[in-house]
């Protein structure tokens, strides 16, 4: 029986999906939006070797204490990270969720926590897994405050050490204000500059936001230290917060629940799903969704999903070297053992958790285009195709993963290409494979 | 507020040792298509109070704390630059440079914009604009200079350089440039390229990408020879790497003339006197290594070192600095006329907004000067094309030898 190609199918594994598998096109042809709203349903439990890949953050932050006290060779904040991240890539390589994933991915990337700062590799597994991807089919306000919770976000943004000038410890010592969390949380993680703010309002942020803090006493994942905390009223955007650890909360849910959250969301998840310059009917169908819902991320998937966009401008968007990988992984079953995986990421210039600055990675063709980046993405699947040891037909690979998205001259090169490793290499270099 | 013009103020060290060049020299200087400019991002927003210590402000010791660096010519003191400011020890390689008269520093300065967001500064840093361009102002002035060039489909070198594995928004535009970085990967079999050629040269936004890549690395093969893998030791040496090919392939007669690059991690808002020497110390090394390998062209040369914003003035609470407005930029090669700090200093008895330095230079004056004066490019394609709207913005006077 010849199977049923739908591009619809392409389009849901491709571009919401991380890259059709062999089978999967099949698979989701027969309802390519029921395919991705039962990705979404619930959230389906990761592998038991993912799990035991991150430490709870009590576990993370003793190692990380160890780690900067006594500096062991081999460095377990190391190890803790690369066993994460070699996990995690052999889950999305082989997941039968890649719209789950996805959509984990990319509230991942919004809520950016790197290694570029706090010395967080131990805590990333824990901080992907259940501050990110446990709320991402919940609300968003909880997500935002998880994170704000979490000891690689309180130590990656320098909060855990903020303290309130007129504390009881900031008058003890030469201590006090960082506003670097106070600013993202505004700038990058809800209302944006769009949202209208001032330095004042960063600075007062900042000191509603003190004592919030993580790793002592003890490896506690956070804890809220009074004797940092900034006393008195605080005035942020003309609202009034008052002393103490429940003013925090209140202000995290109120940013997280603005009207200029919901749209620089929505901009945001447009860019991602249709177009680097999306529709202005796509952010604000997206907008709408989140607005009624106050902020449902289950209810925007699906929005996302319903938008008519992200089916008709199939190929619109470059794959990030992440997604480039992830998809080549899925086309070819994964064939590099696990510190290679990790290779493969910083080859491509993408590596997991080490974004250059607390935005996160780019989400535009032409941030990942430059000339070199294109070549080093051919010379990298040069380099996957050859650790397989009995390559597969290049043309089953091309019907399994572009199927009908491949046009007439990608399907004759690698057809005609002069070994099957060579066909494989044509197609996953190929400016169609580079797209979804 | 006394604006003191830092420049008329004299800090000049040590002889004039450009003016001893002959006439000859200063021909080849001005001989059209010999000019090279380097521009170097620093993402992160540069604490300018830390990289260039005004340690003779009054108020500098007292606003910065134990940020304060010891003077010149104590243990671990700053570097001279002519008995009023002092360069972080981190850097003695530009120091060199300053005594020999071939680096200048531009201190306060900023772009017309006024935002904290290192996001919207780096966007509005490399556009020219107070808004996010979809090109750069590099790529408008590399247009400018050679419009026909520029946008030729086949030509065996560009003239603009990218170094590093993304180009910078700064050099993004419709200027097709070349891009460099080491090569650490096996090479794709030929039969499996051209059918990737004939695949890409049907791509409207990834067929010139590819086609600059293969020309770009031929033209590096011929200049560099074989080039060693990528060395490990993380983003020092990859800066330090790319600096060095940079000059090496802008010293070459058909090379490029133009270049850009970028180093990340500025942003030292918790133990920034742990932190920034190594950054500094990346910087300085990049500098040395950008003059080896120019060699004679590095008389003919300009770099420019600019960042996003500065810092406040105030140290944090967690020995380090929050986002500012006025900070420093570095300039160096030997068409710069050096040993000197240029722009006018505000001092720190006010601060913008209480808490930041204030700005007395547009640093599009200076880059309009470097693109002028240095480059050639004409006055009316500074004030229109390359900087937006920017005739009431004129360019910066005395940065280049006669």
């Amino acid at each position: 029986m010849v199977p049923v190609m739908s591009r619809d199918a392409a389009v849901a594994a491709n571009r919401f999906g991380l890259g059709a598998r062999p089978g999967e096109i099949v698979a989701a042809a027969h309802d390519p939006r029921g395919w991705l709203h039962a990705q979404i349903e619930r959230l389906a439990p990761v592998p038991d070797t993912l799990k035991a890949a991150a430490p709870d953050p009590a576990t993370a932050l003793e190692t990380t204490f160890i780690q900067q006290r006594t500096q062991p060779d081999p460095n377990p904040v190391q190890l803790a990270y690369r066993g994460f991240v070699a996990e995690l890539m052999e889950w999305l390589a082989t997941t039968d969720t890649p719209f789950l994933e996805r959509w984990a991915l990319f509230w991942a990337n919004h809520l950016t926590v790197s290694l570029r700062g706090g010395n967080p590799g131990a805590l990333v597994g824990d901080y992907y897994l259940n501050t990110i991807r446990a709320n991402c089919l919940g609300k968003f306000e909880d997500m935002v405050l998880a994170s704000a919770r979490h000891p690689a976000m309180l130590r990656y943004l320098d909060n855990a050490q903020s303290m309130g000038p007129n504390s009881f410890l900031g008058q003890r010592s030469r201590r006090g204000l960082n506003e670097n969390y106070a600013r993202e949380l505004m700038e990058l993680h809800t209302i944006s500059p769009a949202g209208g703010y001032a330095q004042a309002d960063v600075t007062q942020l900042a000191r509603v936001l003190t004592g919030w803090s993580a790793g002592n006493p003890g490896p506690a994942p956070f804890v809220f230290r009074v004797p940092m905390h900034e006393p008195g009223d605080k005035q942020v955007m003309g609202r009034t917060f008052t002393e103490g650890e429940a003013a925090g909360e209140e202000a995290i849910r109120w940013l997280a629940t603005r009207p200029a959250t919901w749209r620089h969301l929505a901009t945001k998840l447009a860019r991602h799903f249709v177009a680097d310059d999306p529709p202005p009917a796509a952010i604000a169908a997206i907008e709408k969704r989140l607005a009624d819902t106050g902020g449902d991320l289950k209810a925007s998937a699906k929005a996302v999903v319903a938008l008519p966009d992200a089916w008709g401008k199939a190929q619109s968007k470059l794959r990030t070297p992440l997604e480039f990988v992830v998809a080549s992984f899925r086309a070819t079953g994964n064939p590099l053992p696990p510190p290679n995986r990790l290779g493969a990421l910083n080859i491509l210039g993408q590596p997991m958790f080490l974004a250059p600055a607390p935005n996160g990675w780019p989400d535009r063709a032409e941030n990942w285009a430059g000339p070199e980046a294109m070549l080093r993405r051919i010379e990298w699947a040069g380099t996957l195709v050859r650790r397989i040891a009995d390559p597969p037909d290049p043309r089953a690979v091309l019907e399994a993963t572009l199927g009908p998205l491949a046009d007439q001259h990608t399907r004759f090169n690698v057809s005609n290409a002069e070994t099957s490793r060579d066909g494989l290499v044509v197609l996953l270099g190929s400016p169609a494979f580079q797209r979804r | 507020m006394s604006h003191l013009p830092l420049g008329r103020r004299g800090f000049i060290l040590g002889l004039s040792a450009g003016l001893a060049a002959g006439r000859a020299e200063l021909a080849l200087a001005n001989a059209p298509g010999e000019r090279r400019l380097v521009a170097v991002v620093l993402r992160g927003a540069l604490d300018g109070l830390s990289a260039v210590a005004p340690y003779t402000d009054p108020k500098f010791a007292e606003l910065r704390g134990p940020l304060a660096m010891p003077g010149p010519g104590q243990e671990g003191g700053l570097l001279d630059l002519g008995g009023t400011f002092g360069l972080h020890p981190a850097m003695p390689e530009l120091q060199k440079m300053y005594a020999a008269n071939e680096a200048a520093i531009v201190h306060a300065v900023a772009g017309p914009w006024r935002t904290r967001s290192h996001f919207d500064g780096q966007d509005f840093l490399e556009s020219g604009a107070d808004k996010r361009l979809s090109a750069g102002w590099l790529n408008r002035a590399v247009l400018a200079l050679w419009p026909a060039e520029a946008r030729a489909a086949d030509t065996p070198s560009r003239k603009a350089l990218a170094a590093g594995q993304n180009v910078p928004l700064l050099l993004r535009g419709a200027a097709r440039t070349a891009n460099w970085v080491p090569r650490n990967l096996p090479a794709t079999s030929p039969e499996a390229i051209a059918r990737l050629a004939e695949l890409y040269r049907r791509d409207p936004l990834l067929g010139p990408v590819f086609a600059d890549a293969e020309s770009g690395r031929r033209f590096a093969a011929a200049a560099l020879g074989s080039q060693p893998a990528g060395q490990p030791g993380g983003e020092r040496a990859g800066f330090v790497t790319l600096m060095q090919a940079a000059g090496s392939l802008l010293a070459q007669p058909q090379g490029p003339r133009i270049a850009a690059m970028e180093l990340n991690g500025f942003d030292t808002h918790a133990n920034q006197a742990q932190r920034l020497p190594n950054l500094l110390g990346t910087l300085d090394a990049g500098f040395a290594a950008l003059k080896a390998a120019l060699g004679d062209a590095w008389r003919t040369s300009c770099v420019l070192a600019m960042t996003e914003f500065g810092r406040a003035v105030r140290i944090n609470g967690t020995g380090g600095t929050d986002h500012g407005t006025a900070g420093v930029a570095f300039l160096a090669g030997g068409a710069v006329a050096g040993g000197r700090m240029l722009g006018d200093w505000p001092g720190l008895g006010e601060l913008h907004e209480n808490r930041d330095l204030v700005p007395t230079t547009d640093l599009r004056a200076l880059a309009k000067g470097l693109l002028g004066g240095h480059m050639r490019v004409p006055a009316a394609a500074l004030d229109r094309d390359v900087f937006p709207d920017s005739a009431g913005v004129a360019p910066m006077r005395g940065l280049l030898r006669a």
